[in-house]
């Protein structure tokens, strides 16, 4: 589903001491099927922005719209179900919210919510597990005593069996390991190309933005700082700094490269063993000729 | 004798399930800092448990500047060894971000004008001196992880255990409070014990301990370390990007004079070979 902010605005408790406005005029329009990733520091305004796309918020001022849902101000927001269906959010440490006694019922806790019947259920419960690859012998356990990875894979479990056509990310890989933040990020990247899952991704790691998505948007005090492909963002290596971002580890390195030993290495996405291969035939080149 | 030694120490967490830990043997003296890697399960936190008495060996011993862990000595052990575990809701004790911090020095008998003192400094530290009225529980996990590395500073223990005590902060929060712990290990001579799975912190610990499936693996300096690519990746361990780049520079007919731990090592390496052809 096409995706669109125009002049969203949010604040918090309006009117009372605590108001606090954390989003101010943001616009930007995702089309269906792409891969996002919004980047910004701690308060930015990132998770009030998630908040948005399945209307557990709705904007204090401007307009939200999902395919053909839309969300507005001052509006009867009377499709908040049927948006919710569509749209499936995982929570930052999703595993917190597990509360039934067996892995299984967990998984069908959503789609029974929208009167999915129990065939329908059992099927897409198989598929979900399948992808988050978790073993079948785990659906009748209790999710509390598993490992805090497998917890996580039944909470994404959960949000995929309601078969969403978006997928909505905050930080999803906080606090695994790195292997297990590969193997989540990886099944999240297939989903998205198998069933052209439009993906939005809060992270904090650039290395997942370059690697995964094809446009970012950056937050800023609540504002769109910048925005653009991973590749043209990642130039301005000074502009994120003003806002505390750092760039990925390969290209902060082809920087250096540059400004240290004047060898201009092209980063267009190449692998560590291509990138080696370029440097060091531009390290021996550079003599070749004196 | 001021060191933590683990002397063959085994463990398992019951009669009947796997040892844990199996005839571990370390050394950590009181002004180091040692980092322990491993994969998930491989024994850290275990470890880091057994380090200050939350768990005892059924075989071995642990020794604290001399003293055996066992359950009569773990009060005064506590004094010397603070920890910080991932999940800081386990932690908390305090009503409030001041009392959480004050609870662990009334503990250890700090005066009262020393300890206010410390509030405001251990806060300051990590960026949370505005909070100090708010409710531990319901700061975001960044915040909480701040506050428990606060109350640990606090008291100013003689080893401080820091187990993925850092995992939720984003990544410049992260260093930030890393450089404030290093800043506060060399002034005070502390050591520091870090459980972490950030490479690039562990490139800057004085000595690392790779743990697996609850064996010591491999102990060495992190340059040692890094070098050993291939065995690392057969445990299924990463290394830092400029390990991966020197490996492939190797290949591709660079032979570098020393394992690089950061990009500028690597771009000095890289000048003196340009220099030398
Ligand atoms: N319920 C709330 N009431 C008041 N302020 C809030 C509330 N939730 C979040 N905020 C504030 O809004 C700002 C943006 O928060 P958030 O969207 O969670 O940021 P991010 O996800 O980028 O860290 C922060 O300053 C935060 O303190
Ligand atoms: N409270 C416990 N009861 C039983 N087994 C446990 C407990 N805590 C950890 N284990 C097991 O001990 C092993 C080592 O765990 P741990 O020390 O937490 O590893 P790490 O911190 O390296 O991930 C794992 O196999 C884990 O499942
Ligand atoms: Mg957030
Ligand atoms: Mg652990």
């Amino acid at each position: 589903m096409d995706i669109s902010f125009e002049h969203v605005s949010y604040t918090y408790q309006p009117g009372s001491p605590f108001e606090y406005r954390a989003l101010h005029d943001v616009s930007f329009s995702i089309p269906s099927g792409s891969f996002v990733a919004i980047i910004g520091h701690t308060g930015s305004g990132k998770s009030t922005l998630l908040q948005h796309l399945n209307g557990l918020l709705v904007p204090t001022s401007g307009t939200v719209t999902i395919g053909d849902y839309r969300l507005k101000a001052d509006e009867k927001n009377k499709q908040l179900r049927k948006l919710r269906e569509k749209v499936g959010v995982v929570f930052q440490y999703p595993e917190h919210q597990l509360f039934e006694e067996t892995v299984a019922k967990d998984i069908a806790f959503g789609p029974e919510n929208f009167g999915v019947d129990a065939k329908e259920i059992d099927k897409r419960t198989k598929e979900a597990i399948r992808a988050t690859k978790l073993p079948e012998e785990l659906l009748e356990r209790s999710p509390f005593d598993l490992s805090g990875g497998q917890m996580r894979r039944v909470a994404i479990s959960g949000v995929l069996a309601m078969n969403p056509e978006v997928l909505v990310l905050d930080e999803p890989t906080a606090g695994l390991d790195p292997s297990g933040q590969r193997e989540i990020m990886d099944m999240f990247y297939d989903l998205h190309h198998e069933k052209q899952l439009t993906t939005v991704l809060v992270t904090h790691s650039m290395e997942d933005a370059l690697a995964y998505a094809d446009h970012i948007i950056i937050l800023n005090e609540g504002e769109v700082y910048m925005e653009g492909p991973p590749l043209d963002i990642f130039q301005h290596q000074d502009k994120l700094e003003k806002v505390q971002l750092d760039v990925p580890e390969v290209i902060e390195f082809v920087t250096k490269a540059k400004h240290k030993l004047g060898i201009e290495l092209d980063y267009t996405g190449q692998s560590v063993a291509e990138l080696a291969k370029d440097l060091a035939q531009k390290v021996r080149g550079g003599r070749d000729h004196e | 004798m001021s060191h933590i030694e683990f002397r063959n120490v085994s463990f398992r967490y019951q009669e009947d399930s796997p040892w844990v830990l199996k005839n571990v043997s370390f050394t950590i003296g009181s002004d180091e800092w040692v980092a322990i890697i491993g994969h998930n399960g491989s024994g850290k936190s275990t470890i880091a448990k057994l380090m200050n008495g939350l768990l005892f060996p059924q075989e071995g011993e642990i020794l604290v500047d001399g003293e055996t862990v066992k359950p009569d000595t773990i009060w005064n052990i506590r004094k010397r060894v603070g920890m910080v575990f991932q999940n800081p809701d386990n932690q908390f004790v305090g009503t409030t971000v001041k009392d959480d911090v004050a609870f662990g020095m009334e503990n250890h008998g700090v005066p009262r004008e020393v300890m206010i003192e410390r509030i405001q400094t251990s806060l300051e530290a990590v960026k949370m001196q505005d909070y100090e009225k708010h409710e531990p529980h319901r700061l975001s996990g960044g915040q909480k992880q701040r506050v428990a590395i606060a109350s640990v500073l606090a008291v100013s223990p003689q080893y401080i255990i820091l187990d993925e005590a850092t995992a939720m902060l984003d990544p410049k929060g992260r260093k930030q409070i890393m450089r404030t712990i290093r800043d506060v290990q060399e002034e005070q001579n502390l050591a520091l014990i870090t459980i972490t799975h950030d490479l690039q912190e562990v490139t800057e610990a004085n000595r690392v301990l790779v743990m697996n499936e609850g064996e010591v693996w491999m102990e060495g300096g992190p340059r040692d370390i890094f070098s050993k690519k291939d065995q690392l990746k057969e445990i299924g361990l990463d290394t830092p990007f400029v390990s991966q780049l020197a490996e492939q520079l190797g290949h591709a007919g660079i032979k570098l004079s020393r394992e690089p731990l950061h990009h500028e090592e690597l771009l000095e390496e890289l000048w003196t070979f340009r220099s030398n052809m």
